[in-house]
């Protein structure tokens, strides 16, 4: 083999290698999921495992409700209560209300998040309208449930938690999301 | 390399019709014209970021807002990163590459000319792009150097300017490095096996490696950005079912291979210089061989430590920490082996020694303090704070850029055939040297007092500490131009260099009259195989 050949054929075999490394990277986003969906983590879209239930009557931990919308969602999104005394371990409902003053149908997707961060994994979700995307009418008036309950186990200097919920607009998107556990 | 034998002058051809002007730079395929044009377009670059810098620096140097509003002050310091990185460090080894790789393997030119001229000009649009971003509405990208999602999915067309010229940049990168693994592997002299390569050659082919493989996961992870803001995709859209979190793992898996792109051939550099300047063969060669190797596959297993603070659990944490403490140990080998190369040499002190001997000092620095943020428990702490901004300047800076000075001063008498003026480059090591570390030593204090990075404000406690660095980063970036001076000199008068130059130097480049001839080797030297 002379050397232009040798040449030609590793450039080629270099040139396959940047393609399908440029290919591995689209690989990667459903590797995540996967990933993610195998060990647990960032699992939004799902209800908890139920656990701590051994109701802790003796404590009281103040849960407040907050709620956002982002980049001018045309929506009024609001807690029914802004907070509730709550005993770790107790099945508790609260509901959310959204309205949307537009003149047509808006599909939005609700995260939750929480303060302090470390009590994330004690609320236990059972039921949430944050479990898939939520399309509201024109006009509409929805009022949505949260089921939850904080699991006992609750490090007992944690006095007060707070879940947020901040809704998201999903364009072009009208149907339930697919749980991809991401 | 000492067994190489003196090779005769070579006669140079005559050239054929060249063109010239402008169509002489725009259609080059000669290895030295390109790596010229490559050395041109980083130092332009490096002074560009470095303006950058200096505007940051003087927004810093009092607490207060003075002269940048806030929304600015995020644009150059993403674009600082961008410019100095993509633009400066990267085209500069390239550079180096071009104009030594022959040479070094006893080549004509690189094994692609045409293609080595379409990578170079790749370049000058991407440069135009960025710079013309910050006339865009809403300005230059203002994501930070790693355009993290969801702030880059929510920037203005400044980010989609800055996502082609990563596309530019990125092409320009690979066809570079396939380019330069196709000489390595393909044009070496006879006789001149892989184990007999100089560790320049060694680094650089490890390099080239990293570039094709990672280079294009970084082009897929912005064109998922782009697909994100125009396309309606959800790879990094919470709302849509995707993770901003995902990006940060697809960035750094291209990013920390990155990081050993822009050290690598620092590494050759250095392991270039130290033995000529101590008249002994480097020490250990086949552990700095391996060495660089394990580097080079440590490097895809470590991206986890630049974000131990998105909770991914104890698990992977320890994981990342150990797996990045480990890349202290070939690179300790290096530092070790360098020090032993000097051992008991007869060393002289011109100007690359004195750079290359700033590198291995400062470098130590840099890598200590990055076994330091390795640790978990204590990044957690210090992510995001000036520490980690010292520690990469320390590694970037006194690292990649001091070796480039070196290599610069070490080369050029070959290339220009004159020797540059010694006394003024001593000035510049010395007053580079203090002003670097003035400027990036108190750093680590103003991080370790939780300074955060990013941020044009800052509370009165840290206004001492910032002023120093403000006055150290000014006197460092004025220093570059006593540099520009001495090369500009060179180029034009100067004492005439000797084919050998440096009394100790060896290796296949230092056969070749001084200037190098057009066509480096016209006939493969032959390296005897003992």
């Amino acid at each position: 083999m002379t050397t232009e050949t040798r040449q030609r054929k590793l450039f080629l075999i270099l040139i396959a290698v940047a393609a399908a490394m440029f290919g591995f990277g689209y690989v990667l986003p459903p590797l995540y999921a996967k990933v993610c969906q195998l060990t647990g983590f960032n699992r939004l879209q799902s209800a908890d495992a139920v656990s701590g239930t051994q109701q802790d009557s003796n404590r009281t931990v103040l849960m407040q409700f907050d709620s956002n919308l982002r980049d001018g969602l045309p929506w009024n999104f609001r807690a029914m209560q802004a907070t509730a005394p709550v005993h770790p371990g107790q099945l508790v409902q609260v509901s959310y209300e959204v309205r949307n003053n537009s003149d047509h149908a808006i599909s939005g997707q609700a995260i939750a998040s929480y303060a302090p961060a470390g009590a994330a994994a004690y609320v236990r979700k059972l039921e949430c309208f944050c479990f898939s995307i939520q399309t509201i009418a024109a006009h509409e008036i929805r009022q949505m449930p949260v089921i939850f309950l904080i699991d006992s186990s609750l490090p007992s200097d944690v006095p007060t938690v707070t879940l947020s919920y901040t809704f998201f607009e999903v364009p072009g998107r009208q149907t339930t999301v697919k749980e991809s556990g991401t | 390399m000492n067994e190489i034998q003196e090779i005769a002058v070579q006669p140079a051809v005559e050239p054929i019709e060249e063109p010239h002007g402008i169509m002489r730079w725009l259609t080059s395929t000669d290895h030295k014209e390109i790596g010229t044009l490559y050395l041109i377009f980083s130092f332009a670059m490096f002074l560009v970021g470095g303006s950058m810098a200096l505007c940051i620096r003087a927004e810093l140097f009092r607490p207060g807002l003075q002269f940048l509003r806030p929304e600015l002050f995020n644009q150059l310091t993403t674009m600082h990163g961008l410019v100095m990185v993509f633009g400066a460090v990267m085209p500069a080894f390239v550079g180096f590459a071009n104009w030594q790789l022959p040479m070094m393997v006893g080549a004509s030119d690189m094994a692609f000319p045409r293609l080595n001229n379409f990578g170079f000009w790749l370049l000058p649009p991407a440069a135009i792009l960025l710079m013309a971003s910050f006339f865009a509405p809403g300005g230059a990208t203002a994501a930070g150097w790693t355009l993290y999602a969801p702030l880059s999915v929510q920037m203005g067309p400044g980010m989609d300017m800055a996502i082609f010229a990563v596309h530019l940049l990125g092409i320009s990168s690979i066809v570079g490095a396939i380019n330069i693994a196709t000489t390595i592997l393909h044009r070496r002299a006879p006789g001149m096996t892989l184990m007999k390569m100089p560790m320049f050659v060694w680094t650089w082919l490890v390099t080239a490696f990293l570039l094709v493989a990672v280079m294009p996961v970084f082009a897929s992870a912005v064109t998922m950005l782009l697909t994100d803001r125009h396309f309606g995709t959800h790879f990094f859209n919470a709302a849509g079912g995707g993770d901003p979190v995902l990006f940060q793992h697809i960035f750094w898996f291209f990013g920390h291979p990155e990081v050993y792109i822009l050290i690598l051939p620092a590494f050759g550099i250095i392991s270039e210089i130290v033995p000529t300047f101590s008249r002994k063969p480097l020490f250990g060669y086949r552990s700095m061989v391996f060495a660089t190797c394990a580097i080079g596959v440590l490097a895809f297993l470590v991206w986890g430590h630049h974000m131990f603070t998105v909770g991914f659990g104890v698990g992977p944490e320890l994981f990342f920490m150990y797996a990045t403490m480990l890349v202290a140990v070939p690179t300790g080998v290096k530092l070790f082996n360098w020090i032993g190369t000097m051992w008991e040499g007869s060393l002289t002190f011109e100007a690359p020694m004195l750079f290359a001997l700033g590198f291995i000092l400062v470098f130590l620095v840099g890598g200590v303090t990055g076994v330091v943020l390795a640790v978990a428990a204590v990044d957690v702490q210090l992510q995001d704070t000036y520490y980690v901004v010292a520690h990469f300047h320390y590694t970037m800076v006194a690292g990649s850029l001091f070796s480039l000075f070196a290599a610069t001063y070490y080369w050029l008498p070959k290339w220009t055939g004159r020797m540059y003026d010694e006394t003024l480059a001593r000035w510049h090591f010395a007053l580079s040297i203090v002003f670097f570390n003035m400027t990036f030593f108190v750093m680590f204090f103003l991080g370790l007092a939780g300074m955060p990075r990013r941020i044009p404000d800052y509370p009165l406690q840290f206004a001492d500490f910032n002023m120093i660095a403000s006055i150290g980063a000014a006197g460092f970036g004025f220093s570059q131009l006593l540099f520009l001076y001495v090369v500009v000199k060179c180029v034009r008068r100067g004492a005439p260099a000797s084919g050998r130059v440096w009394e100790g130097a060896v290796g296949l480049e230092w056969t070749l009259p001084s200037p190098a001839p057009r066509h480096s080797f016209e006939i493969p030297p032959v390296v005897p195989s003992v």
